[in-house]
């Protein structure tokens, strides 16, 4: 189901006329109500006139995290505070905390947005989304609440961890949509595994999975694992939260809400702006949001974006799995890479989970990278050789598909730390002083 | 006559082996012979235990990676070259060993070898062409 065919199917040339008129609204708002947008655009020399055309956004100045971190914590609304309804923040686990304000307009959009996701995978207003999403600062949890209740589908609001609980009502409740990170999803899939459950046993249909990178392959076995079709969703604090870009059932890339957030990639380094088809950084800025409107957000997201109708009969843009973030590039050995290409890789070895962790040592001044990998019964052997042989399989297939030697250490089943959130896959102690 | 044994992966930190003895021993299981082989990283405890069905559940239970597989196990003559004559057995067969432990009980004279070998079925029939003595599950739970 479509959840809105006016603005999911629209034209592209009516698409960006409607495009135009709100990036024109938007930045005149918040260059007359937000100081930090007025001194942006006038140390830049870009004035509000100057935005004509699409081609000319490229004129605007981008906000960084940094800039949101400065703002801390309202210095970025663009209405009196009384206005905003809800507030969402990031953990700040890398510097302060992002936050993000809401008004009631501003919720009403982020539920048609996710309600538009939900119906991706799937869902309608008889529905039961298990939402399994924390709930709180962090988006994810209110982001899917919110879309279930503008779709009339009934929430089950978990939020994240107790396990146990967790698959009782699965089972009791039988909910037919999964909303968690997809690690989150994993483990949920290796409880019900232990527990005896098969596919059949639960009635899960889709899953919505998000809040952090996952691969393919990752796909595949929580298709296989849950009997579901798994769905990317995509979203961030600064943005708006879960609904910004969702996968519909062909599964090929996450359609934008571009009639909500204005998306552009960009070459990082030289900031200049690439056309559909090229990877780089996706900057997105909001169009309608009237709380907190950020214009030309760098997300630091690494992917690409398709304007391709897609069969599923949607025309918004579409953008691809995002497969890394320009600040959680790998460099080792002088080579980039993304942890999400070790987890491919990783997963291309039949018998493997999506259980490792990534450590990036620099003893003698020379770059060593270590990767635990949990073993699992298909891959265990009575004899040395056979473990030997594991290891090997595992560093050649890393170092044909990235192009670094490194070593693997197998490490007992569940010994590595789940996460109930974003996992944390890279543990890197180089000291660079 | 095929004896299934049990392998446990362990990973190379205090603690694990006694874990893993531990919970064998809580369910009242007897090992009847083991060895580990290992290096730097992980090891591999080899087990002969008295109940393989409960062995292999309560160390699942406990998040172990335990595999069952089929070794021979021989009886040998407790005395100088005992061993080496099972092992020329094998040699004159071209029948290379993988790995193989020795443990004595104190109810028979002979030494009991455990013996793993790639192909299975040539290594059982150069055993019974050389008349050697060849354990079942039986003679070894009255061990």
């Amino acid at each position: 189901m479509i959840w809105n065919e006016d603005a999911e199917c629209m034209s592209r040339e009516k698409k960006e006329e409607l495009q135009l008129s709100l990036l024109k609204k938007v930045v005149k708002t918040a260059y007359e109500n937000v100081p930090f947008y007025r001194e942006k655009f006038d140390n830049a020399g870009f004035k509000v006139e100057d935005l004509q055309t699409l081609e000319d956004v490229s004129k605007i100045p981008f906000t960084t995290k940094d800039d949101l971190r400065k703002a801390y914590p309202f210095g970025l609304f663009a209405v009196p505070e009384d206005e905003i309804v809800e507030i969402h923040s990031t953990s700040g686990t890398t510097g302060t905390p992002v936050v993000s304000g809401y008004t009631k307009g501003d919720l009403e959009i982020w539920g048609e947005c996710a309600a538009r996701a939900i119906a991706m995978a799937g869902g309608t207003s008889k529905s039961k989304i298990q939402n399994s999403y924390g709930y709180g600062l962090f988006t994810g949890g209110f982001g899917i609440d919110h879309g279930a209740k503008t779709m009339g589908a009934t929430v089950i609001p978990m939020s994240s961890g107790n396990t146990d609980r967790q698959l009782k009502m699965m089972e009791d409740f039988q909910s037919d949509i999964i909303t968690c990170t997809p690690s989150y999803a994993t483990y949920l899939a290796e409880s019900l595994e232990k527990r005896g459950y098969k596919p059949e046993d639960i009635s899960l249909k889709a899953g919505i999975f998000g809040a952090e990178m996952w691969t393919e392959e990752m796909r595949s076995q929580l298709e296989e694992k849950l009997g579901i079709t798994a769905h990317n969703i995509y979203g961030l604090t600064e943005i708006m939260g879960p609904g910004v870009a969702a996968e519909c059932i062909e599964r090929n890339g996450q359609h934008i809400q571009d009639d909500h957030f204005y998306p552009e990639i960009i070459d990082p380094k030289t900031e200049e702006v690439l056309g559909f088809g090229k990877k780089g950084e996706l900057v997105l800025t909001n169009l309608t949001k009237e709380g907190m409107p950020i214009i030309r957000f760098r997300t630091k997201d690494v992917t690409a974006l398709r304007e391709e109708k897609c069969p599923c009969g949607r025309t918004t843009v579409r953008m691809d799995r995002v497969t890394g973030r320009t600040d959680d590039m790998l460099k080792v050995k002088g080579v980039m890479f993304f942890p999400s290409q070790i987890e491919e890789a990783l997963l291309s070895i039949t018998g493997l989970t999506p259980n490792y962790q990534i450590h990036v040592t620099r003893p003698k001044h020379l770059d060593v990278i270590e990767i635990k990998v949990e073993t699992s019964p298909e891959l265990f052997s009575d004899e040395m050789k056979g473990l030997d042989a594991l290891e090997a399989n595992i560093a050649h297939t890393i170092h044909n598909k990235i192009g670094i030697r490194v070593n693997i250490t197998l490490v007992e089943p569940e010994s590595l730390p789940r996460s109930e959130g974003k996992a944390v896959r890279v543990i890197d102690e180089r000291n660079f002083d | 006559m095929a004896i299934k044994q049990i392998s446990v992966f362990l990973e190379n930190k205090e603690g694990r082996i006694k874990k893993a003895v531990e919970t064998i021993a809580k369910a009242g299981i007897n090992i009847r012979a083991l060895s580990i082989a290992d290096n730097t990283k992980y090891g591999i405890l080899r087990l002969i235990v008295s109940d393989n069905e409960k062995t292999k559940e309560v160390l699942k239970a406990n998040h172990f990676l335990v595999k069952e597989n089929e070794v021979i196990v021989i009886g040998i003559d407790d005395e100088p070259n005992g061993l080496n004559s099972a092992l020329e057995l094998f040699e004159k067969a071209k029948i290379n060993v993988e790995y193989l432990y020795a443990f004595v009980s104190s109810k028979t004279d002979k030494a009991i070898v455990v013996v793993k070998i790639e192909d299975y079925e040539s290594g059982i029939k150069s055993l019974q062409e050389g008349n050697a003595d060849i354990l079942t599950e039986e003679d070894i739970a009255n061990l």
